[in-house]
């Protein structure tokens, strides 16, 4: 299977009052196409700050300091380098190839817009020329089927409108349209834009299960609840049928019942769109329900990367093990980890887990252990193997 | 502890703020030592008063004798603007600390126990609120009578509603915070909740208030000075002497600004002081808050 | 003398004030009707989605809210009980009714007696990031219900402040620091270590764990483990986690919409739930276990507003068993074998 992202070497750092975290600390990682790959980490275990390199969104004080993210475009079958290209393709490719869905739908959502009109934003931005598309075709049916009085007055009208968008549909930062839309009174001449993209919107609602779509649309956030924003949110994130789809824990301030809703959504999107997953979460039980491999991270560093079968049947590092241990199961000793979290701005040397593994070796302290290939598909970084 | 390291290199790494604090530095330390710097004559009953040389209404310009020159009356102004500093300080401090209790007092029986208390407590805060603040205060300085102290009463009246206000949103929202509510849980009274836990979360905004407010009270108190409702006449304070180059603001036809010393001097000092205060509260409120958002 | 905490019928209702006047439109009922009993070390498990009215109801046990209407016995015995049945039953609204209710009724206590009871049942907070008082060094904030209770003073309270901390395993040299310079789960020992000051006999917890990661929710869970064996308490543990709640708890109590729907032992409930809201939510549950994928009774629609229960069984617009009567009549909590009980006209 081919790559869709190739993360080699990346480094993120923070540099904080207290000090440098060392938030990923050379990460190899592959995003296959097709496939739902799950991050699972505890806090600073970096699997947000992942997610977030890929889409170059790392926060101040947070800077990328090394590494190679390598996206392999599906459409335009070349490879592009997301870390060295410029702001401005970046933007072209967030929200249009790569988007990303956040862990509380409520701050996603802008409080004064309609859900509709947040979606249809994505639309006009980076679906312009389809929905110039549309809107001419809709123009030239008017002008062909119209006929009376009230047509024959608006006809000029339409035939101008019809040269509009057939603009937009071929260049869509066609320079008329874009005057055109400074002038007040002939800003309404691009009203249809709107009105395609608000079809294309609900179209978008019905597609995450949304019931009444129609009427959605046309609410505000604060009067959805949690669970219809976060799909409203999806919708946003898939509008432009991204090659890759990043969720970072979109369950977690869900109930349970609206998650398992959730999870089956994202399993249905895998399969009806083709689109890669990136899920990034907390809770090995989700990630056991949604994702085909799974990656664990531990202090900014990869433990194990294999298939989620392998993962629960035969975990080979042991904090992937430990974590298994300590998740309650009923009827099951609760297994707890020594020691604390690795400290971020003073980590442990050497493989950073070894303060607290039973099976340390004096080799752990000094070097870090590297990714190695244990049976198929299984990658651990441990010196007991 | 680490907190106030951190707070203390914030305020020396910002110019501004570093500005701010030098200002009022120098300011409280030429407080301290007027004695020193601007000797009283001997013999003088009252240190506060200006002493005379004379009583030639016209300002004499700056001499060996006197370094900033002298005002209407043969005041000395260097004497007038030293003294003047601990007047301000005075006047500052005591009303913004009879201002912030009553404000804290009234505006925490408010926001805490909300209901009739809340509503009683705060309409008569919008009576006050009502009023133009210097009107008022003018009016109350001119029904006592005119001297330092009254103007201090004026504008502490005129100023409690705005931290009263300012409190009780605060406490509105700390009330509903888990520590207070475990607080209860755990028995405590109303009291000791609101002192212990309430207020020294609730007091820092109204600090950072307070200290960008010294400013404007010294501004307000000279200003009730230089309409003649303030300290007595030949009084230290930098209103004072306002007052007295009120008259000499613009000399005679061919040299406008031949008293300029008259005015400018302790326009100067009032003007740095507030000046001073403002950026050191602007100083506050930037390290106060980010350092809060931080943790 | 079994059960030490019996609460019975207890409603909480939240005024809506609305339209001009400003008058109560409406109510949102948090809790409407529960009746549960704890006995006497045990921990009773209470687990439910957001807006069931489990932490209304958490809070209501340790009178940090006031109950609409109910009644909650800490540990009163049977006899009293009864008789206060009795009189109400007769319908006789008479002072010796009223006396004995502010006698024993946690709902009508206030003041001192009050106060005394803060020492004997104690609450913890869901969030330990605003449980505890960000000025106060956590030997002050430890040390506050001892102060407030003038148990202990001085020296005596230092030292006491040390073992309360070392019980819950950290280190008496981290006195003097501030919440802030611990991690979630360390504050979360500093805000058990509070509750534990005055020697309680009954702890509720409101969600503990939800805001901390895996490994340290594992800890916590052993503390609480270890401390209930230590020190005899008994538990009310409020979670939305159903695992958490089958793997520590002794009973477990499931609410949906401000009533108590199944209440049964874990094994019961996990294997073989009778309620159709609580075999939904056992089979929504993930679990870490590929084999095992979520069942396909995936829940239609969502939760409905407090504010506006639908009439008859709450559940019944989203159940698939639904009859006519569940439209109108509210099925009771009726025992299904054991200790094992439904709430349900039509259970599994």
């Amino acid at each position: 299977m081919k790559e869709l992202i190739r993360i080699r070497d990346l480094s993120v750092r923070f540099y904080t009052y207290e000090g440098v975290v060392h938030a990923i600390d050379d990460l190899d990682l592959d995003i296959r196409q097709g496939e739902t790959l799950g991050i699972v980490g505890e806090t600073g275990s970096g699997k947000t700050m992942t997610a977030l390199a890929i889409l170059r969104l790392i926060p101040y004080p947070g800077k990328i300091e090394s590494g190679s993210i390598v996206f392999c475009d599906r459409d335009s079958g070349g490879e592009l380098e997301l870390l060295k290209l410029s702001e401005g393709r970046m933007r072209a490719i967030r929200g249009n190839k790569i988007s990303m869905v956040f862990q509380e739908p409520g701050a996603a959502l802008n409080p004064v817009y309609t859900i509709g009109d947040q979606i249809s934003e994505v639309f006009l931005l980076h679906r312009r020329q389809e929905v110039g598309y549309r809107a001419r075709e809709r123009v030239d049916n008017l002008l062909r089927d119209g006929n009376g009085f009230g047509a024959s007055v608006k006809r000029p009208f339409w035939r101008w409108q019809s040269r509009i968008y057939d603009k937009i549909a071929e260049e869509p930062h066609a320079l008329e349209p874009r005057l055109l839309s400074h002038i007040p009174l002939f800003r309404r001449l691009l009203w249809r834009l709107r009105d395609e993209a608000s079809l294309l919107t609900v179209d978008m609602l019905k597609d995450v299960e949304i019931p009444d779509a129609a009427r959605v649309a046309a609410q505000y956030p604060h009067q959805l609840s949690g669970g219809m924003k976060q799909r409203a949110v999806i919708a946003m994130a898939l509008a432009c049928s991204p090659e890759l789809l990043m969720a970072d824990e979109p369950t977690t301030s869900l109930d349970v019942t609206i998650q398992a809703q959730m999870l089956e959504l994202f399993r249905r999107i895998k399969v009806d769109r083709g689109a890669s997953v990136l899920f990034v979460t907390h809770n090995l039980g989700v990630a056991s329900e949604v994702c085909d491999r799974v990656a664990v991270m531990y202090a900014g560093r990869l433990c194990e990367v294999c298939t989620v079968e392998e993962l629960f049947l035969h975990p080979l590092h042991p904090y992937t093990k430990a974590l298994l241990d300590a998740v309650p199961m009923p009827g099951k000793e609760l297994q707890t980890i020594p020691g604390a979290l690795a400290d971020a701005l003073n980590p442990p040397p050497g493989c950073r887990f070894h303060p607290r593994c039973p099976g340390a070796m004096p080799m752990c302290q000094q070097e870090r252990p590297k990714l190695k290939e244990i049976g198929k598909d299984h990658m651990v970084a441990c010196y007991l193997y | 502890m680490s907190d106030w390291k951190f707070m203390a290199r914030q305020l020396v790494k910002n110019p501004l703020s570093l500005a701010g604090l030098i200002i009022i530095a120098i300011f409280v330390i030429v407080a301290i030592f007027a004695p020193l710097i601007a000797p009283t004559p001997e013999g003088h009953r009252d240190a506060y008063l200006i002493p005379r040389d004379g009583y030639s209404a016209t300002p004499q310009p700056p001499s060996e004798e006197h370094i900033f020159g002298t005002t209407e009356g043969q005041y000395d102004i260097f004497y007038g603007v030293i003294w003047g500093t601990r007047s301000a300080f005075r006047v500052a401090l005591v009303v913004m600390a009879i201002t912030i209790v009553i404000g804290i007092a009234l505006g925490s029986l408010a926001g805490y126990f909300g209901g009739l208390l809340d509503e009683v407590i705060m309409r008569i805060t919008d009576i006050f609120l009502a009023f133009p603040a210097l009107i008022l205060a003018m009016a109350i300085v001119s029904a006592i009578g005119p001297s330092l102290k009254s103007v201090m009463i004026a504008l502490c009246v005129v100023w409690w509603p705005s931290y009263a206000r300012l409190i009780r949103g605060d406490i509105l929202q700390l009330r509903e915070e888990d520590y207070v509510e475990a607080s209860r849980g755990l028995g405590a009274s109303s009291g000791r909740v609101i002192v212990r836990h309430v207020l020294p979360n609730a007091i820092y905004p109204s600090l950072i208030m307070a200290s960008l407010d010294i400013g404007a009270v010294v501004l307000s108190a000279a200003a009730l000075s230089f309409l003649g409702l303030g300290s007595p006449e030949g009084y230290a304070d930098w209103g004072q002497m306002t007052q007295f180059a009120r008259n000499w603001i613009v000399g005679p036809h061919n040299e406008p600004l031949k008293y300029w010393y008259a005015v400018i001097t302790p326009g100067l000092f009032i003007l740095f002081f507030v000046l001073g205060w403002n950026l050191l509260g602007d100083a506050f409120r930037d390290i106060l808050d980010p350092r809060l958002a931080r943790r | 003398m079994n059960t030490l905490v019996d609460i019975r019928g207890l409603k909480k209702y939240f005024p809506i004030i609305g339209g001009v006047l400003r008058r109560p439109v409406g109510a949102v009922k948090a809790v409407d009707g529960v009746s549960l009993s704890v006995r006497r070390g045990q921990w009773l498990g209470l687990v439910g989605e957001s807006g069931c009215g489990k932490t209304t109801l958490a809070k209501t046990v340790v009178r940090l809210i006031k109950p609409t209407s109910g009644h909650i016995y800490f540990d009163v015995p049977d006899e009293t009980k009864a008789l206060i049945e009795d009189l109400e039953s007769q319908g006789k609204n008479n002072s010796k009714l009223a006396l004995l209710l502010k006698d024993n009724d946690l709902a009508t206590f206030s003041g001192k007696r009050l106060s005394s009871l803060r020492r004997h049942a104690q609450l913890v907070h869901q969030d330990p990031f605003t449980s505890l008082d960000p000025r106060m060094k956590i030997k002050d904030t430890v040390a506050e219900p001892l102060r407030i209770h003038r148990v202990l003073s001085g020296e005596a309270s230092k030292t006491a402040v040390k073992e309360l901390l070392g019980t819950v395993g950290l280190s008496a040299g981290q006195m003097e620091r501030y919440p802030h310079q611990f991690s979630g789960g360390q504050r979360q020992r500093i805000a058990i270590a509070r509750a534990l000051a005055t020697k309680p006999e009954f702890i509720v917890f409101d969600e503990p764990t939800s805001a901390l990661d895996v490994s340290v929710q594992a800890q916590i869970l052993n503390l609480l483990k270890d401390l209930k064996k230590e020190f005899g308490l008994t538990y009310l543990y409020i979670t939305h986690e159903l695992l958490i709640a089958e793997s520590v708890c002794d009973y477990i109590a499931v609410m949906y919409l401000g009533k108590v729907v199944e209440m049964g032992r874990p094994e019961e409930i996990f294997h073989a739930p009778r309620h159709p809201y609580a075999q939904s939510l056992v089979a929504a549950t993930p679990v870490p276990d590929p084999k095992r994928r979520i069942g396909r009774i995936v829940l239609s629609g969502e939760v409905p507003s407090p504010s506006n229960p639908p009439p008859g069984c709450t559940f019944h617009p989203r159940c698939s068993r639904a009859s006519k009567e569940c439209h109108e009549l509210e099925p009771p909590l009726e025992p299904v074998g054991g200790d094992h009980y439904v709430a349900c006209f039509h259970p599994l």
